[in-house]
């Protein structure tokens, strides 16, 4: 039946052989959501995007796309969802025109008006008459986003999108992935990189070897790694720490060098900062830290094996 | 348009932009000129062959006497290299999931692939006709032929029955292509698709071989092959049509049955 939850997945298993890749996954990915999928290379990330786009049979478990099952409501079930998973290839001898007008047809023409326009969004309109043979992996993977557009997507399912490109390619991504959720498109991102999902995502699902470690808020994540700590540099370190022991709200105030560094809440930094220049100090830095959350991170995906956290 | 017929434009398109597809039909186009040149160049010819007593006598023979030579290796390895590909090279670009998640389903998409390999086929047969009429007018004539019964054949009649014999000799061609075609979703390997179509063809020639005495041999693929002899019979064998007909049709059947079973249900990895 269909629903308004983009995606929904509970209990899913793949095995191959002796290999469990995917093992007890569940995913909740609510409207608007840009829904991080993080774990390192050979998590299960793409095994479980398979599954969502009815690639592969899952073992065990079940999945839902807008309440129906892409395993046994193809292609019904892919209404309105889009995506590639791993490195998006097209047909080399034709040109990137001619393959987004050859995924349109398999779409029933529906996104065929579009195609100029998604070639401009993806910047390559100058480039759509050569044969995708000669793209360069960047412009592949535009290709590849471009081509899930076609389909006027709800969901979109991006795998890795930013593998193989250079900085620049990598924050071209980004910034189309954030442009696109700011339409109202939910995606479901997945990545090895933690900085990108920080960047983009408001929700994460941590997975390794199979299992998802954590899922949930990315606030709370960070609340969950302690990463309500923050570095402080002031124009007077010895002033600044007087003033945070005395206001209640920031706790294990320690100095660093210049700087000093507390925890608190992120809602009550703000106050923080006021109140540090009301006592005339001039804040040149006030930032969470960062590593706290990526050891966090390799410690739920490297470390001894974990329960869940949620 | 339905979604099958969507899948089959494409995969002509999609053909028509690969270089391999031309190696087949430039094959076709030159082989009957290569024949003629050899003709040429010697006074012998294949003149035991079916028809082949009408060689330097009437050129409409030509594209008839390369058909019975091409009918033992050279038109199965031609449908084997694109049916062969057609499946495989999807798993090998790893362009097959790209085209799966959208909105036709994969029977609609495997049945575009097949009706493409089998026109294929079919053209490539037809390039042979039209490439051996020409050139083997141009070299012997536009004259009437003799046929298997020793009956004399006019040149307009000849020439019909000619496009009749390249349509039923496309039949057990089909059935080669799809062999070839459930190799490559079985294997998903081009070049293990198109060997095995060959062994395949092969084997068919060496167990009518081995059975050339037994009723066996005419329900064997390679023997449909000469299915068209029966139109250049007086009166037209329609046996031989009819059972050529049937034969290729459930030669193709069960592969292309066991091809669709394999295409829907298997997991699409890039393993």
């Amino acid at each position: 039946m269909p629903s308004d939850r983009p995606v929904e997945a509970r209990g899913l298993v793949k095995r191959y052989g002796p290999i469990t890749a995917v093992d007890d996954v569940d995913l909740t990915v609510e409207p608007g959501d840009v829904y991080g999928f993080l774990g390192p290379n050979g998590a299960g990330k793409t095994t479980t995007l398979r599954i969502l786009l009815g690639l592969i049979r899952p073992d065990g478990g079940e999945a839902r796309l807008f309440g129906r099952d892409p395993q046994h409501e193809l292609p019904e079930a892919l209404d309105g969802v889009a995506g590639f998973v791993e490195t998006p290839y097209f047909y080399p001898y034709l040109s990137g025109r001619k393959n987004l007008e050859l995924l349109a047809a398999f779409d029933r023409d529906g996104g065929r008006a579009r195609i100029d326009q998604l070639l401009q969004l993806v910047d390559l309109s100058g480039r759509a008459d050569d044969r995708v043979g000669g793209y360069s992996q960047g412009m592949r993977q535009r290709l590849g986003v471009a081509s899930s557009l076609v389909r006027d997507p709800r969901l979109l399912l991006l795998d890795e999108p930013t593998n193989g490109l250079d900085p620049g390619g990598m924050r071209d991504m980004r910034r189309l992935v954030d442009r696109l959720s700011g339409e109202g498109i939910t995606v479901l991102l997945s990545s090895h990189l933690l900085a990108e999902v920080e960047e983009l995502c408001n929700r994460v699902a941590i997975i390794r070897t199979g299992r998802i470690v954590y899922e949930g808020m990315l606030a709370d994540l960070r609340a969950s790694a302690g990463t309500n700590r923050y570095r402080l540099r002031t124009t007077d370190s010895r002033l600044a720490r007087l003033t945070l022991l005395e206001h209640s709200d920031a706790r294990d105030v320690s100095p660093d060098g210049d700087e000093l560094t507390f925890s608190a809440a992120e809602e009550e930094v703000a106050a923080i900062s006021r109140m540090l220049v009301g006592a005339g100090l001039g804040i040149t830095a006030l930032v969470p830290e960062q590593q706290s959350l990526e050891s966090f991170f390799f410690e739920l995906t490297e470390g001894e094996p974990v329960e869940a956290v949620a | 348009m339905t979604g099958a017929l969507v899948a089959y434009r494409w995969e002509l398109r999609k053909l028509v932009a690969q270089k391999r597809t031309y190696i087949g039909l430039g094959a076709a186009a030159v082989l009957p000129v290569v024949f003629v040149m050899v003709m040429a160049l010697q006074k012998g010819g294949p003149y035991d062959a079916p028809l082949g007593h009408n060689l330097r006598r009437t050129g409409l023979a030509l594209a008839l006497v390369v058909l019975n030579f091409v009918s033992r290796f050279g038109a199965q390895l031609v449908a084997a290299l694109v049916a062969g590909d057609i499946v495989a090279s999807e798993h090998a670009g790893k362009t097959l999931k790209m085209i799966l998640t959208r909105s036709l389903r994969r029977g609609q998409i495997l049945t575009g692939k097949t009706l493409a390999s089998f026109t294929y086929v079919v053209a490539t047969t037809f390039v042979l006709g039209a490439a051996g009429l020409i050139a083997g007018s141009a070299a012997w004539g536009f004259n009437p032929l003799t046929n298997l019964s020793g009956v004399r054949v006019s040149t307009l009649h000849t020439l019909w029955l000619s496009v009749a014999a390249l349509g039923v000799f496309s039949l057990p061609l089909i059935a080669v292509a799809a062999f070839a075609i459930l190799l490559s979703t079985l294997t998903r390997n081009s070049a293990g698709s198109i060997v095995g179509t060959l062994v395949y063809a092969l084997g068919q020639e060496a167990i009518a071989g081995l059975v050339h005495q037994s009723w066996a041999k005419h329900y064997l693929l390679s023997d449909q092959f000469d299915g068209w002899h029966g139109l250049f019979m007086s009166p037209i064998d329609w046996t031989l049509i009819v059972r050529a007909a049937w034969v290729s049709a459930l030669f193709a059947a069960v592969p292309l049955a066991l091809a669709y079973g394999i295409f829907k249900s298997r997991d699409v990895a890039d393993d």
